[in-house]
């Protein structure tokens, strides 16, 4: 995971296949079914599951909801199981963005010059470039202009999870942040500095998902999906709406609630995707914490870091350890909620909720993951 | 507005667009109406998807092209700091905009004549068209005069 040069994405996800099927004590011939999470990488296609070996599937699909494709994939495959259609589903992520001797702002992702035909070719005339960094950007200028959120409140964010990724062997970025180191941080697209964005990252992550009663003659504590969630407002350009302070993430996290039984005040940790530190304090006022507007006052104490009344990305998340798409969260997720996080794990984990946002700001997921069965 | 030949990129026109980058090239800002409900709507949901094929409200098709006043507010704003087109070096940094037009409808552009301290979400402005070679205009826009 991370600056892992010279493989391709289809070995990144052969190898994180092969490390889950081990982790759980299954074969490959156990697997029926297999999603793949559709992104940059060309190679993230149906014609996957040829490389990975996998035969006689009764369920297969390359889905994108962008970062919220990692709980809607959960969804699904708990739902095809549960009707009978398959019994084990491999969810995968994988990409290779990064190149050798190149920044991160030459990657895959960024930067090029094509001139698309008719107005998709303003975007370039305008010089947005990278139009992601400045779409979140935009949003961001409209809360702090609508709320007075400032900077230090996103700053005590990336250092949280900085604090939390010291914690995580696989984590990227391990050396310590301070505020100060935020603020000095170069504009990416101005109001975000570099350390309110999110890394890029080379890497796969695979996650199965069974029958309750099969993973519990299984090698690993299992950890049950009790709650799902999904909200995709809609068109982004319609004034009547304000997209960029209201997100998804209030109805899915709803719904992902009451689908596990239980309130807000029961969850124990937060695995927010975080592709900016501004998505988890847009985040956290969606799904209730605090009132909207309040998201900046509500994280200025740093109870989001280790030792913080409300631990959460305590991996790290994608600001610090490595960039999966809804992966990165899922994936601490699941280690904490297993109880196997090692010095960050969180001693309460009952309720993990991990949170899936995708384009800017315009789809969402919200999974409950726990290790009671409920 | 004359301005010298651009070395930035130039928007190719293509079929669909080509109501807006000609009414662009006369001083117009071409927007789509709904002919049955009459809803203006942005010519598409972002940049890099196609020309919306249906009314967003109502679902009629097809929409026709009519102009806008040109009048706007700013809803948002941002600033650019990194260099990815050696074609905007001279104008490092330089700001992205997202207005809102009088008729209800967000748009990407710029905003230009205005120093960067001076920009504030919620300002007043108008669209002014910037010349990109002889056969391409697109609108940015100008505080309001």
């Amino acid at each position: 995971m991370g600056k892992v040069y010279g493989r391709t994405v289809t070995d990144f996800a052969a190898e994180a296949l092969a490390l889950a099927l081990s982790d759980a004590g299954l074969e490959r011939s156990d697997l029926d079914g297999l999603l793949i999470n559709a992104n940059h990488s060309p190679e993230m296609a149906p014609a996957l599951q040829f490389s990975l070996g996998l035969q006689d599937l009764s369920l297969v699909c390359a889905m994108n909801a962008f970062g919220s494709t990692a709980g809607a994939m959960l969804q699904y495959a708990a739902y095809a199981i549960a009707d009978g259609q398959a019994s084990a589903v491999a969810c995968v992520y994988a990409d290779a963005p990064l190149a050798d001797g190149k920044r991160a702002s030459q990657s895959a992702y960024n930067g090029k010059r094509t001139v698309a035909g008719g107005l998709a070719g303003l975007r370039v005339a305008y010089g947005d470039y990278g139009p992601a960094n400045s779409m979140y950007a935009l949003a961001l200028r409209r809360h702090m202009h609508l709320y007075g959120t400032t900077h230090d409140q996103l700053g005590t964010i990336a250092v949280g999870q900085r604090e939390w990724a010291r914690m995580n062997p696989r984590a990227q970025m391990r050396e310590p942040i301070t505020l100060e180191d935020y603020h000095a941080s170069r504009w990416v697209v101005e109001p975000l500095h570099l350390l309110d964005c999110c890394l890029v990252s080379n890497g796969a992550v695979a996650v199965i998902v069974t029958s309750a009663e099969r993973a519990r003659d299984l090698r690993q504590p299992p950890v049950y999906l009790r709650g799902f969630g999904q909200c995709a407002p809609g068109d982004p350009a319609r004034a009547e709406r304000d997209p960029a302070v209201h997100t998804g993430a209030g109805p899915a996290g709803r719904r992902a609630l009451a689908q596990a039984g239980i309130e807000l005040a029961d969850v124990d940790l937060l695995e927010l995707y975080d592709c900016y530190t501004y998505t988890v304090l847009v985040t956290l006022e969606d799904y209730g914490y605090c009132a909207k507007g309040e998201g900046g006052a509500f994280v200025a104490d740093g109870k989001l870091g280790p030792g913080g009344e409300l631990p959460c990305n305590t991996g790290g998340g994608q600001l610090s350890s490595y960039y999966m798409w809804g992966f990165t969260p899922l994936s601490e997720g699941v280690l904490q909620a297993r109880g196997q996080a090692g010095e960050r794990q969180v001693a309460k984990h009952d309720h993990v909720l991990v949170s899936g946002n995708g384009g800017v700001l315009n789809f969402h997921s919200t999974t409950i993951l726990s290790p009671l069965a409920g | 507005m004359s301005a010298p030949v651009s070395t930035k990129p130039v928007p190719v026109p293509d079929a669909a667009s080509a109501p807006f980058f000609a009414g662009a090239l006369a001083g117009r800002l071409m927007l789509l109406r709904c002919p049955d409900c009459g809803t203006f709507q942005s010519p598409t949901a972002y940049l890099g998807v196609p020309v919306r094929p249906r009314c967003l409200r109502c679902f009629a098709a097809p929409l026709e092209w009519a102009a806008s006043s040109g009048q706007a507010t700013l809803y948002s704003f941002v600033v650019m700091h990194q260099l990815y087109d050696e074609a905007f070096a001279a104008e490092i940094p330089y700001n992205i905009a997202v207005v809102e037009t009088e008729e209800g409808v967000r748009l990407t552009s710029q905003v230009v004549d205005c120093a960067r301290g001076e920009l504030e979400i919620g300002m007043e402005l108008e669209v002014v068209f910037e010349q990109l070679g002889d056969d391409v205009a697109i609108p940015k826009f100008r505080p309001r005069r």
